[in-house]
């Protein structure tokens, strides 16, 4: 059985680690070994059209960080206090959200953007004639999808934590007169800290890694896992390990605190909200 | 609390998040539904009108629906026997100590960017990977990419964690003194795995079936890599119908196909789970 396991963390792992092995490969071909070799990080830093994609990536994650952790936190807040139909209405909303394939969010918010475009393209022509500014794709409209698959994992991370959270202290700060917005500064916004921070870092990261809703919305603007795809499709090089490499870096590392910002103190509770 | 009864400050909450739900989640699937009765226009996108051609029209990218639904439940179901005996361990064999740093490690590759992971299995099966290490031992113009297998293996690969997780937390909770009481009265440890431990993880091995099943049916970067150009999913069609052939009424009929399967197997799944009640409350996510 011990076996049985490790074997299924080298299946998992060996395949990740390839990629960055190769990305010091000093040869041409990606999976041709001629000996170590850093000079295709330099000539992926070099590169134009990465380094442009890569800021664009940068970007459009912290944008939709920083949105979909301060609504999704608020809209958990919300949530809290509903009842009813609407609740489980919302409740089906954020798992439907959670659950569809990219390539469905990706359709879904490229229609939504193309109708709304259309409608308000020729309103503006009219407004200001010549000189009006056209709506197209681009980064405001990556970070709207991102935002909208974002939300959901948000809302679901903060609500199992607040649903953690120990009501006496609550009761305990009322009851010393603390005015509602005093005991949310107070006692529970301190106690959500860490899954708050949790979802900034896991949204940045999805953000940062998805490819296939971008892929729909981004229009000319391409991310750096777009610019990734297209690379591979030309031809296997040991600069796209290179890149490969600095993405996974940056998400391993991110990924891996939130787990232990979600993991601090909660224990077990943690495990349920990490298949969010 | 006193709070609970202001519903302005809660709509305030709220609002912005459904905001994004409705404008851009729930209306889009509605125009979808829509367009999908409508007519391509002569610069692509849609004029509106009401034909059932689209629908009609699926059987000429019937290839693309015939490869996902055949390998979509194979890549489902292998997905869960490699899964099993991995939750099995994590839940009762593995140290107590180690265990939430040996789940840590299962999720994190499941977050880790998609893209380059199945991209390393293209280094791995493309032709300087493992078929030419089999060159070395004699076995000469071995393809593995682009292959059924190919898919396959990077199916399995990609979504092992979301299998391993649902299995693991219905093993975890499973009751230990039911597998005591199952040996007390004279079972072996195959016949209290067959009768009892089996029995009670199958809602867990049902919720990762529907999650990955689901995925998988709108699945474009493990065949769009691994496939090349011949084997291809319902997620492929979609985005060449949207982005390149741009007939959008076509791409939302066959949207609207794939959205409606899924909802069949949602559907097939809560009857399944409700069929076994006490369960249910574990095997949610």
């Amino acid at each position: 059985m011990r076996w049985y396991a490790a074997a299924i963390y080298v299946f998992l792992y060996l395949p990740i680690a390839l990629i960055v092995i190769f990305s010091f490969n000093a040869g041409k071909y990606a999976m041709d070994w001629q000996g170590f070799s850093v000079e295709w990080y330099f000539k992926a830093f070099a590169n134009p059209f990465a380094l442009k994609a890569l800021r664009t990536s940068l970007v459009v994650g912290l944008w939709t960080a920083v949105l979909a952790t301060s609504l999704g936190t608020l809209a958990a807040l919300g949530l809290e206090r509903m009842s009813g139909w609407p609740r489980r209405a919302s409740d089906g909303l954020i798992y439907i959200a959670i659950m569809v394939p990219g390539v469905v969010i990706g359709i879904a918010t490229l229609i939504a953007f193309v109708t709304a475009f259309n409608l308000a393209n020729p309103f503006l022509e009219g407004l200001f004639g010549d000189a009006a500014p056209r709506l197209a794709m681009g980064l405001p409209t990556v970070i709207g999808a991102h935002v909208l698959f974002n939300l959901a994992v948000v809302i679901l991370i903060v609500r199992s934590r607040l649903a953690g959270l120990d009501r006496s202290l609550i009761e305990a700060s009322e009851d010393l007169y603390a005015t509602p917005l005093g005991t949310f500064r107070q006692v529970v916004l301190p106690m959500l800290a860490p899954a708050i921070l949790a979802s900034f870092l896991l949204s940045f990261t999805f953000s940062f890694e998805d490819f296939i809703i971008a892929f729909f919305v981004s229009g000319p603007d391409s991310t750096l896992p777009i610019y990734i795809f297209s690379s591979i499709r030309r031809g296997i090089t040991p600069e796209v390990n290179a890149i490969g490499s600095v993405v996974l870096a940056v998400s391993l590392t991110l990924l891996i605190m939130a787990q232990f910002l979600l993991r601090d103190r909660t224990g077990s509770r943690g495990a349920r909200g990490d298949q969010a | 609390m006193a709070l609970r009864r202001q519903k302005g400050v809660t709509a305030l909450l709220v609002g912005p998040a459904a905001a994004f739900f409705l404008l851009l989640l729930v209306l889009p699937l509605v125009v979808v539904v829509i367009y999908s009765f409508g007519e391509r226009g002569p610069a692509g996108g849609y004029t509106p009108a009401f034909t059932f051609d689209n629908y009609l029209n699926i059987a000429s990218r019937g290839q693309a629906f015939l490869n996902t639904l055949m390998m979509a439940p194979l890549g489902t179901l292998l997905c869960a026997l490699v899964a099993y005996p991995m939750a099995y361990y994590l839940a009762v064999k593995a140290p107590a100590r180690w265990r939430v740093m040996l789940l840590v490690l299962i999720i994190v590759p499941f977050w880790a960017s998609q893209l380059l992971r199945i991209y390393a299995w293209l280094l791995i099966l493309g032709n300087r990977g493992i078929p030419s290490l089999l060159e070395l031992v004699g076995l000469e113009d071995v393809r593995l990419v682009n292959t059924r297998f190919a898919v396959l293996l990077g199916m399995v690969y990609g979504y092992l964690p979301l299998m391993i997780f649902p299995i693991y937390v219905s093993l975890e909770k499973l009751d230990k003194r039911l597998l005591e009481a199952s040996a007390d009265l004279g079972a072996g440890a195959w016949r209290t795995f067959r009768q009892v431990t089996l029995p009670l993880s199958l809602p867990g091995v049902a919720t990762g079936s529907l999650l990955v099943f689901i995925l998988l049916m709108g699945e474009f970067i493990i065949p769009a890599l691994l496939g090349g150009g011949k084997v291809f999913f319902i997620g492929n069609a979609l985005v060449d119908l949207f982005l390149q052939s741009r007939n959008w009424p076509f791409g939302a009929a066959v949207a609207v196909s794939i959205v409606a399967i899924m909802l069949a197997t949602i559907a097939v799944y809560m009857r399944f789970l409700l069929g076994r009640n006490q369960l249910r409350q574990e095997a949610l996510i």
